[in-house]
């Protein structure tokens, strides 16, 4: 059944995937596959194709659907072969369809009558083929259509068929849960059942159920219990052995089952100890499967009501984890770590360094995932390091994704924890420069409003610090190209709040460069609006403080651009940045009053402050107001009203049609209006319209630039935690004070804190652990302590650290030892990765196909006799150890190959394997000459293509 | 839950593709060409898991040819290593000393023994010798057919000489 028998297909097939093969660019590839495209559209519908050629064709169209081509032309031929009465096409049919068909495709309906149809077949292949159509295929609408049947092929007499019926009633689950909700007992049900496969296959959508509502499966947790010994105590038959370990996969599902069980539930947890110690104990951690299964008891016992016992041993996986070499581990041991912390916080001590070494690993992934672990054990005490490292990492990288993610985090740590407002704005502005685009608009109304309201408490001059640090960062960041419009938006608008509070920037210097920034993003129009609000603000300041003020040249040019704006917006800004500058001081204070972003703007909705003017009219001989409710003449006063509400700033045309006149009755809707209308005889819906007309400066103006600049209604308050006040920020530094005696280690703690950003810039060299690494340490885990309580006692906890720094070589030496004792036990796995060199020395180097071009013949004969006859010689030896099934020796000969490929004594294994499977020459001889005889010469500069993949 | 199931040779070329969560034909193309884009040129001793638009990558290569799995944030990766090793393994059994050239001409077997080993992006069978009993057992229908189809065109091709 090997690869003898596998090129059946046409010589067109096997020259179209060789020409593919040997495309120079993929401009050829294509233009190969166009050429296919067309022959096969020509071919597929001719008339009276037999049914091996449809079958073929088919097979070639999933050829050209897999490099990444349209083959929707030949879809119905495929949902065609579905309705096949003989199996062997029918499957390719429903290979083809579950291929190409996504579950919402048209062609589905057409599909599920034979799928009804073949699932009641007598024949279990024709029943597996539609089942595995039906996981793919079916959606919800369609699910009620064959249910039934699925439902009823649970209690089938073949395993297999159960299991993919399990299977297939996990996948409706999923696509809809009420559709399946009553059949629940079926899946405790088949949790029972005999074969180890089909229970094995159960655990998918129990998992699933249980994910979503863990109460109802507390009963279970005996059995999961029971069934996880059994398989640990190698109860389950051999076949499902893997890698001498006992049914792994299955392990590993029913630990993450009792990870959910068992979350923050006592009992049910206890129930789990032992079987969880015993995997502890038992599992083999120099292979890859048994380390998947440690890894998975690490998760679960972080899950689970912790065990002092079982976190021993959690703690110690992780130890071994991280000191291995394999980046695997490593990475595996980082995340588990970030599970532990969340129970035990003090384990991330004793491996700060080989996370500080994970930190700068060359290896992206492992950076990634150090610094999610970062970013879970951030505190105040160690922030101002984390946030450093997680920027300067950000400004590295240019994958978008992971920007933002990173971006926001820090943003996140940020606002939580941050020491100092003046290092938040200095992240804030870094994170902004970098990443801008990327972060929501959100995080830019948080810091306008923190700059604006400050620590929300009643200290002014510390207030009055942190805007003129900030207008001063800005002003220096303005020098540089290209910044984000988010970025852009927050720097107008504390220029044109404070840009000239302190005095320490001329209101000509602050205009030059808000004038800078409209020229220089004149795309941007959010930016230009934000630019000049904030230029009428430094005027109108200006006006207050009674100081003369001349409009610059360039913000004179700027504003004759804008007058004549195509943005509505623009121009009306533009307007009133115009009608104010004519105005008098006191008006001018009245429209902006400075410093009063975050003041509450009260609202006179009576207008009462217009009776006198009302009563002057009056008296004058103008109509009295008629309020709108008492009127019935004027159709379109309701049109009026939901004008006022949408039409804020333009007097554009309207396209939608007007209302319909209504009853005068429907139009009187809030009575507190009709309220209103008795004490004031104008009403207030109609008033701020009129008022707009008549340009009443201090209500549009007021309006308008509230309304732009800062949206801080709805903005969520996140600022004022009582963490960073100072009196905790004192507490800090006598912390690092009092460390600094200790050892001088410690005192990086403190430079750490205080200065970190020098200290890494000036980190050159890390040969052994050098003291930047240590510095690094010690600020990133010195300061674990969380409360208050800890950080007292920081003196010991520091020295004590500083001892397991050095302590920490005396296990790891050990442990070196160990990693000695171990390669041989690792070697095996090794050697299946072809990618090692170790394998090429198994592999003559020498290309196999000149060397062994003469020998073609000969071999070629014996691979033309009996295939099967070298296996069944090859394997004699074999048969003595296992009489088990002497029937096939083809199979057994695969059978054993791979156990043995992980016997302990891995040298042996390594001569025995190339003998037991067959040289590798060889083989690529044989196919190669199999490939010559059907027509198609490989090249022969790439012998990769004949290489084993399991070597 | 696996995401999809990809072979990539080391020249970027694709030698299987199989998607168990729904991609339309263009997304697919452009996560191939990402995904090769990250993995093809990463060094032998990193990890075999890449982050990847909130998913994680876990590939593996054997000799020329790169297995890529996408799985869930909360998936673990070394599970998903065993079972690519898993999956070679089986192959390596039914095509006898299995190497790339086999994977490209009969990447519809290759398909046929994924089907029998994953289902809706979980692993239905762990057993290698369950899943070569099936696959068997759907060869040996092939085989018999195959036979009377060439007994057939043997016969019409004698009667119309």
């Amino acid at each position: 059944m090997g690869s003898q028998g596998g090129f059946y297909q046409s010589k067109e097939f096997l020259d179209l995937v060789k020409s593919i093969g040997e495309a120079r660019s993929k401009a050829e590839e294509d233009r190969i596959v166009l050429n296919e495209i067309e022959t096969l559209k020509r071919r597929i519908s001719e008339p009276d194709i037999p049914k091996r050629k449809m079958k073929e064709y088919i097979i070639r169209l999933v050829y050209v659907e897999m490099l990444g081509h349209d083959a929707s032309f030949g879809y119905i031929h495929a949902v065609k072969m579905t309705h096949d009465d003989s199996l062997l096409v029918k499957r390719t049919g429903y290979l083809a369809v579950t291929l190409f068909l996504n579950e919402d495709h048209d062609l589905i309906i057409l599909i599920v009558n034979t799928i009804q149809k073949d699932l009641k077949s007598d024949n279990f292949l024709v029943v597996c083929a539609a089942l595995n159509a039906v996981s793919k295929l079916i959606n919800e609408e369609t699910i009620p259509a064959v249910l039934p049947q699925v439902v009823e092929l649970l209690a089938h007499p073949k395993e297999a068929v159960r299991k993919k019926a399990i299977m297939a009633l996990h996948r409706f689950y999923q696509k809809s849960p009420s559709s399946v909700s009553h059949l629940v007992s079926n899946f405790r049900k088949r949790l029972c059942d005999n074969d180890p496969g089909v229970m094995g296959a159960t655990l998918c959508p129990l998992f699933d159920l249980i994910t979503r509502d863990v109460n109802s499966y507390k009963d279970l947790v005996i059995s999961f219990v029971s069934i996880l010994k059994q398989v640990v105590e190698r109860r389950v038959p051999k076949a499902y052995d893997y890698h001498q370990m006992p049914a792994p996969f299955i392990q590993i599902k029913l630990l993450k089952i009792l990870a959910l069980l068992g979350s923050g539930d006592k009992q049910s947890s206890a129930k789990m100890y032992t079987v969880v110690g015993d995997i502890f104990r038992k599992c083999d951690s120099s292979s890859n499967i048994g380390n998947a299964i440690l890894y998975e008891c690490i998760c679960c016992v972080s899950s689970i009501y912790p065990n002092p016992k079982l976190l021993e041993s959690a703690a110690d996986v992780i130890s071994r984890f991280l000191k291995s070499d394999s980046h695997n581990l490593k990475y595996m041991g980082v995340d588990a770590l970030g599970r532990l912390i969340k129970i035990s916080p003090e384990i991330a001590e004793q491996h700060q360094l080989a996370v500080i070494d994970c930190l700068e690993d060359p290896d992206d992934t492992l950076k990634r995932k150090t610094f999610e672990l970062l970013y879970k054990m951030t505190k105040s005490t160690n922030v101002e390091v984390i946030v450093d490292r997680m920027i300067d990492y950000m400004i590295s990288i240019n994958d978008n994704h992971y920007k933002t993610e990173i971006a926001s985090r820090c943003v996140e740590l940020a606002e939580q924890f941050a020491p100092s407002n003046r290092w938040f704005i200095q992240t804030m502005n870094k994170v902004f420069e970098h990443a801008g685009d990327l972060v929501n608009i959100k995080v830019a109304h948080n810091l306008m409003r923190l700059i604006a309201e400050g620590f929300g408490e009643d200290d002014d001059t510390a207030d009055s610090q942190l805007r003129s640090s900030a207008v001063e960062s800005y002003l220096c960041i303005l020098g540089e190209p290209k910044l984000p419009s988010v970025f852009l938006q927050v720097i107008c608008w504390v220029l044109g709040e404070y840009g000239t509070t302190d005095g320490k920037f001329s209101a000509s210097y602050i205009i030059g460069k808000l004038c800078d920034v409209a020229e220089a993003y004149s795309n941007d129009e959010t930016v230009k609006a934000y630019a000049v609000t904030a230029l009428m603000k430094i005027h109108t300041f200006e006006i207050a403080a009674g100081r003369k003020v001349d409009m610059l040249p360039e913000c004179q040019s700027l504003m004759e651009e804008l007058l004549a704006s195509h943005s509505t917006d623009l121009q009306q800004r533009a307007y009133e940045l115009q009608a104010v500058i004519g105005l008098d001081a006191h008006a001018v204070a009245c429209i902006m009053p400075s410093d009063a972003s975050c003041e509450d703007i009260e609202v006179d909705k009576g207008l009462s402050f217009l009776n006198g003017y009302i009563q002057e009219s009056i008296e004058k001989g103008a109509q009295p107001y008629i309020p709108e409710s008492e009127r019935s003449g004027m159709l379109n006063i309701s049109n009026f009203r939901s004008q006022d509400h949408h039409e804020a700033s333009s007097h554009g045309l309207r396209f939608e049609a007007y209302e319909l006149p209504k009853p005068i009755v429907q139009s009187k809707i809030p009575p507190a209006s009709l309220a209103s209308t008795e004490l004031v005889p104008v009403p207030e819906k109609m008033y701020p319209r009129e008022s707009y007309q008549t340009t009443v400066p201090s209500v549009s103006s007021d309006a308008g630039p509230s309304e732009l600049k800062l949206r801080l209604d709805g903005v969520q308050m996140k600022w004022g935690r009582p963490t960073f006040s100072p009196a905790t920020s004192t507490s800090n530094s006598t912390i690092s004070q009092k460390t600094v005696n200790g050892i001088t280690q410690v005192d990086g703690a403190s430079t750490a804190n205080s200065r970190t950003r020098e200290t890494y810039d000036s980190r050159k060299p890390q040969v052994e652990i050098s003291p930047e690494k240590k510095k690094l340490a010690a600020s990133l885990f010195g300061g674990s302590s969380k409360t208050e309580k800890r950080a007292a006692t920081g003196h010991k906890i520091s020295k004590s650290s500083s001892h397991m720094v050095e302590k920490s070589h005396v296990p790891k030496s050990s442990m070196e030892v160990a990693s000695e004792k171990t390669p041989p036990v690792q070697q095996p796995l090794d050697l299946l990765d072809l990618g090692e060199p170790t394998v090429t020395s198994t592999v003559p180097s020498v290309d196999p196909f000149k060397q062994l071009e003469g020998l073609v013949d000969t071999t070629q004969v014996a691979s033309a006799v009996n295939h099967g006859l070298t296996a069944a010689a090859k394997s004699p030896d074999i048969m003595a150890l296992y009489s088990e099934t002497p029937a096939d020796g083809d199979l057994l000969s695969g059978v054993l190959n791979p156990s043995m490929t992980n016997m302990p004594g891995g040298t042996t294994t390594r001569q025995s394997m190339p003998r037991s499977k067959g040289p590798n020459p060889k083989d690529s001889l044989e196919k190669d000459a199999l490939v010559r005889q059907m027509g198609v010469t490989p090249a022969s500069q790439n012998p990769n293509l004949f290489k084993d993949l399991l070597g | 839950m696996i995401h999809f199931v990809l072979l990539i040779s080391r020249q970027g070329k694709v030698r299987l593709t199989k998607w168990y969560s729904p991609y339309s034909q263009k997304e697919r193309t452009k996560v191939i060409r990402e995904l090769s884009g990250v993995i093809l040129t990463r060094g032998p001793k990193l990890c075999n898991f890449v982050e990847w638009r909130g998913f994680k990558v876990v590939y593996k290569r054997y000799a020329s040819l790169y297995f890529c799995m996408c799985i869930d944030q909360d998936d673990n990766e070394l599970e998903i290593l065993e079972i690519i090793h898993h999956y070679v393994e089986i192959l390596d059994r039914y095509f006898g000393s299995v190497c790339e050239l086999d994977l490209i001409f009969n990447f519809h077997k290759a398909y046929y023994i994924l089907d029998e080993l994953l289902i809706a992006g979980e692993l239905q069978e762990s057993s290698k010798k369950t899943v070569a009993r099936l696959i068997a057992a759907q060869d040996s229908l092939v085989e018999t057919a195959k036979e009377q189809a060439s007994s057939i065109s043997n016969i019409i091709a004698q009667a119309t000489k």
